[in-house]
Order: C-alpha cells, then sequence, then structure tokens
C-alpha cells in the first residue's frame, strides 16, 4: 500500500486549495438554490429532476481538480522523482484518485440535502441513485486522470469544458429529446445522459434496478474504461 | 529478475546505450562500467547528454538501442526491481513546496516500502546531516534554494539507496552553498555508488573518483581527475594578461597556436611547445601592452578544450 503515502500527500494538495475546493462545494449548491425556484413553471427543475444534474456538474470540478493536480506534477520534475520509486502506474493512478472520492460523497449528501429541504421527494431507492452516482463519480475522476496523463496543464481546462458542455448536454438540467433523435443518440454513447436517465427513473418513477440496470451497466464501463485508459496513457508517461 | 552482470563488483553497466529524439541523437552508443561504491561524474556542457543518460539509467527513458543493468537488473526488464535499489535528485528541485521537510522525507521513505518508524529515524540523521533540523517544520517553498537542494538529496538518500543519481546537484547554487553540497556529497563516498552529472569542472575534479567527458552523446574521454589531466601533461599553458587585445591579435596568433581561449582580460594559451619568446614579441607588434606572462597547471576545462576544440562552459 505505498501509494496511500502519495495519495496522503495529494490529499493535502487538495486540502491547501481550498478556494477551489470551496468552489466545487458551493457552486452546485448555488446553482440547485437559483434553478430550483423554476420548478413551478417546469417540471425538470424539480428537486428530483435537478439533483442528479447538479451532482453532475459538481463531479465536473472534480475531473478538472484531479486532472490539474496530475498534469501540474507531471510538469514539474516531481514527478520524475516519485517516477524512480517501485510503484506501478495503477499505483499512481489510485494516489491521483483516492482523495477525491470522499469529496464527490461529500458533494453527493450536500447537494442531495439541500434538495431534501427544497422538497426532493422520491419513489424510488435512493440507495440505488447514490450507487449510479458514486460510479459515475469514479467515472469523472477517471475522466480526470485520462486529462492529467495525457495534457499539460495548460489545456486541462479545455477538458473540463469539453467533458462540461457533454453533462450540460447530456440532459443535466433539460430534456434530451429537445434537440431531437439524432442528437439523443449521440449523447446516449456517453456515460453522463445514462446516468440521469438511471437516477431519474428511480426518483421520479420508481424504477428498480432491473430497469436501469442498461444505464448502470453503460456508466460502469466508461467508469472501468476511463480508468483503464488513465493507467495506459500514464504507463505510456512512465517510460519515454 | 534478470543477473546479466557477472561481476559483482559492478554497480552499472551500460552497452552501446543510445537515445535519439526525433533525427537528434541525445546519447550516441555509450559503454560505461561503473564500479561498486564509486563516486563517478559525467561531466558535459548543457545538452551533452547527461540528464538522458540518467534518465535511461533511472528508467525515466526507454534507451533507442542498447541495454543497462544497475546492480545486475536490467532497466528494461526489471524496472520495478532497479527502482527498488536506486534514487535519483533531479537537476530541477524537485521538492513538494506545500509540505514540510519531514512530510517530503516522509513521502519518500513510505512509497519506497519503509515503515513510519524507519522513515522518522532515517528522517532524522538525513535533516541532522543536511543541516535542515531547525526548519523541518517550516513549509519547504519558504526555504532558500540551497536548502530546498539539500533536502532534495536528502530526500534520495531516505530509502537508502545502493545507487544514487545526482543530477547537477549544485546548479544555481552560490558559492558557499555548493561549497556545503559538495561536503554532503563527500560524506557519502564509498558507502553508495554515486553517479553525478554537472557541467562544472571543480565539481566533478573534487568530488570524483572518476570521470566520463561528455559532448553531443558521446564520451570522449574517461578516467580519474589526474589521469585525465596527466593525458595532455606534454601540453604547456601560458596565460597572457594584457590590455588592448584585439581580434586581429588572437587571430594571427591562433594560426601559429590553435588552442587559445579567452579569459578574463587576457587568453591562455595550449600547445605542447610553447615559445614564450615568439608569442610576446608577435604581440608587442600587435602593439598590445602585456601585463604579465605566466604558466598554468592543466585543468579539466584545458583537456575538454583539447578534446572537443571548445570550452566547457560555451
Amino acid at each position: 500500500m505505498r501509494f496511500l503515502a502519495l495519495a496522503q500527500r495529494n490529499f493535502k494538495e487538495m486540502f491547501l486549495d481550498y478556494l477551489s475546493l470551496g468552489l466545487a462545494m458551493g457552486l452546485p449548491i448555488a446553482l440547485l438554490l437559483i434553478l430550483s425556484p423554476i420548478s413551478k413553471v417546469e417540471v425538470m427543475f424539480s428537486p428530483a429532476n435537478l439533483a442528479p444534474g447538479i451532482t453532475l456538474f459538481a463531479f465536473v470540478m472534480l475531473q478538472f481538480s484531479s486532472s490539474m493536480i496530475l498534469a501540474k506534477d507531471r510538469d514539474s520534475a516531481l514527478l520524475s522523482r516519485l517516477l524512480t520509486a517501485p510503484l506501478k502506474p495503477k499505483d499512481f493512478i489510485s494516489a491521483y484518485s483516492l482523495p477525491y472520492i470522499p469529496v464527490a460523497i461529500i458533494q453527493t449528501a450536500l447537494i442531495f440535502g439541500i434538495a431534501a429541504l427544497l422538497g426532493l421527494e422520491t419513489s424510488g431507492n435512493l440507495g440505488l441513485v447514490f450507487l449510479v452516482l458514486f460510479i459515475m463519480s469514479l467515472g469523472y475522476i477517471g475522466l480526470g486522470m485520462v486529462a492529467g496523463s495525457r495534457l499539460t496543464y495548460k489545456q486541462v481546462p479545455y477538458a473540463y469544458t469539453a467533458v462540461l458542455l457533454l453533462t450540460i448536454f447530456g440532459g443535466a438540467w433539460f430534456d434530451l429529446e429537445v434537440f431531437g433523435s439524432g442528437f439523443q443518440s449521440v449523447m446516449n454513447l456517453l456515460p453522463f445522459a445514462h446516468a440521469l436517465d438511471a437516477t431519474r427513473d428511480v426518483m421520479v418513477q420508481g424504477a428498480g434496478f432491473s430497469d436501469v440496470a442498461v444505464d448502470f451497466y453503460w456508466v460502469m464501463g466508461y467508469t472501468i474504461v476511463f480508468f483503464a485508459l488513465g493507467i495506459f496513457l500514464f504507463r505510456r508517461k512512465m517510460v519515454e | 529478475m534478470s543477473n546479466t552482470t557477472s561481476d559483482n563488483r559492478i554497480a552499472i553497466q551500460t552497452s552501446n546505450i543510445s537515445r535519439n529524439f526525433g533525427d537528434f541523437i541525445a546519447v550516441n552508443g555509450i559503454d560505461l562500467s561503473i564500479n561498486k561504491g564509486e563516486l563517478f561524474a559525467l561531466l558535459g556542457p548543457n545538452g551533452a547528454g547527461k540528464t538522458t543518460t540518467i534518465k535511461m539509467l533511472c528508467c525515466l527513458l526507454r534507451p533507442t538501442s542498447g541495454t543497462a543493468t544497475i546492480m545486475g537488473h536490467d532497466t528494461l526488464k526489471d524496472p520495478i526491481a532497479v527502482k527498488q535499489i536506486i534514487d535519483l535528485s533531479p537537476q530541477e528541485t524537485a521538492i513538494a513546496e506545500h509540505l514540510n521537510a519531514w512530510e517530503n522525507l516522509s513521502l519518500m521513505g513510505r512509497i519506497h516500502g519503509f515503515g513510519k518508524d524507519e522513515v522518522k529515524k532515517r528522517s532524522e540523521e538525513l535533516l541532522e546531516m543536511m543541516g535542515l533540523r531547525s526548519r523541518a517544520k517550516e513549509q519547504v517553498r519558504k526555504y532558500s534554494g540551497g536548502m530546498k537542494r539539500r533536502l532534495s538529496i536528502a530526500m534520495a538518500l531516505v530509502s537508502d539507496p545502493q545507487v544514487l543519481f545526482l543530477d547537477e546537484p549544485t546548479l544555481g547554487l552560490d558559492p558557499q552553498s555548493r561549497r556545503s553540497t559538495w561536503e554532503h556529497i563527500t560524506e557519502l563516498k564509498g558507502k553508495k555508488t554515486i553517479v553525478l552529472t554537472t557541467h562544472y569542472l571543480e565539481e566533478a575534479d573534487s568530488l570524483a573518483d572518476r570521470i566520463a567527458i561528455i559532448d553531443e552523446g558521446n564520451i570522449i574521454a574517461l578516467g580519474t581527475p589526474g589521469e585525465l589531466k596527466d593525458s595532455i601533461s606534454d601540453m604547456q599553458v601560458m596565460v597572457v594578461k594584457a590590455k588592448s587585445l584585439t581580434n586581429d591579435a588572437i587571430e594571427g596568433l591562433r594560426k601559429i597556436y590553435p588552442e587559445i581561449k579567452e579569459v578574463d582580460g587576457g587568453i591562455e594559451i595550449k600547445a605542447k611547445e610553447l615559445n614564450f619568446n615568439e608569442i610576446v614579441d608577435y604581440l608587442r607588434s600587435k602593439e598590445v601592452v602585456i601585463e604579465s606572462t605566466s604558466q598554468k597547471q592543466v585543468t579539466l576545462d584545458d583537456v575538454f578544450l583539447h578534446l572537443t576544440g571548445k570550452e566547457l562552459r560555451e
């Protein structure tokens, strides 16, 4: 468990950047509070529909933050030193991912806590909702590892913007059907729309696991692919 | 696990190791054999291939061709085994700026698999040795350049490596910090195999057991500092301090003595046979006012100039 020493350092590095951390916690909540009054005229903005989209929006910040810390270390001599330690690529990716998992859990808890205060009602199993969101949070962190392993820290914001747009256009706070079937098909190739569909179906329609299994496996599959790709790209950077 | 080095006195062996970046040949077929406990210096100007060589030995760069073994472990086939027994202090100061010295040392010790107690004990010794104990609890971003460099070396030692790579350990330091770092490196001599890269002649001369002079990716000379200087001991070096030295005068003299180096306030002329009177008469004929002339001991810079036709600091 040598990677835990590096994870501990990365946790501290993340924690010291309290402004980013505060924004990652505070911005989604602010957005939730700003958008929720629209639910009186548009059902898409009801707490049950809005909370999953806002949570994914919060996870995009994790993707940004995790990729930044990795890319910054890659650009500095510190990573050269760390790479001479007997750690494998998966150890590095674990060490850079691990600190963001508790943040994702706290973000989800905060957003759903506030949503509950705003009148969130659910017909299905919230545990299943949290499971899907947890796996999706890992997916975003995995995407952060892909970006951090491949891009310089100056390029990372572009990847962040792209993922943010894909998340929003994946249906974070509007119905994908308004864009037509072509656009919907493209967005359904990505995991974000599946995570949103699954969580909303559970909360709004009371769907069970078997009803959202396809969406669940899309999310799970992408998360695995993102981490595998992150490890692959990091391995290539280890010995150039 | 590979164990291809048959001679167990040898710590590092490279065989025709090369590295290209596109069409540029950074390292061109280097053969090295470094003994256990030896302090070996790679001396050369910037861009000579020193860091590329170190990176290949530290498993950070894949050789384009050739092989390298560290304590018998092949750097390509068994990098994890190599990484268990080496450590590197990179050219740039490689520290976690937001951590304090204790935490930096702990990070390096623990990722090498040492327990907390062992790391603490080693860290105490190293902080003492490097003179950082009194400020060990401060964030290292507040340290001076010299302190950061000493911490960087300490971080490479906390895992108690058998082979230590120091890439330009005193680059950018003031003379006092440089001397202090040399003293710390001298303390390690004989205890570990150390490979040091430098473009400071004095550093290689005073620290190294053996020196490989590297230029444009090739090892152009190899030996102890004494051997290298002896290799041109049949050469004479004359220093002329003079006012109003013109390019015309220097170029004219260069036709007779090709190895002329401009130094502060004068020139150094090197040749197997120097005719002092001829030089003085020639310069006077060019209306150069000579302040003094003297004969100088051969330095490694003279060796480099002799071998490459250029100065090390160019």
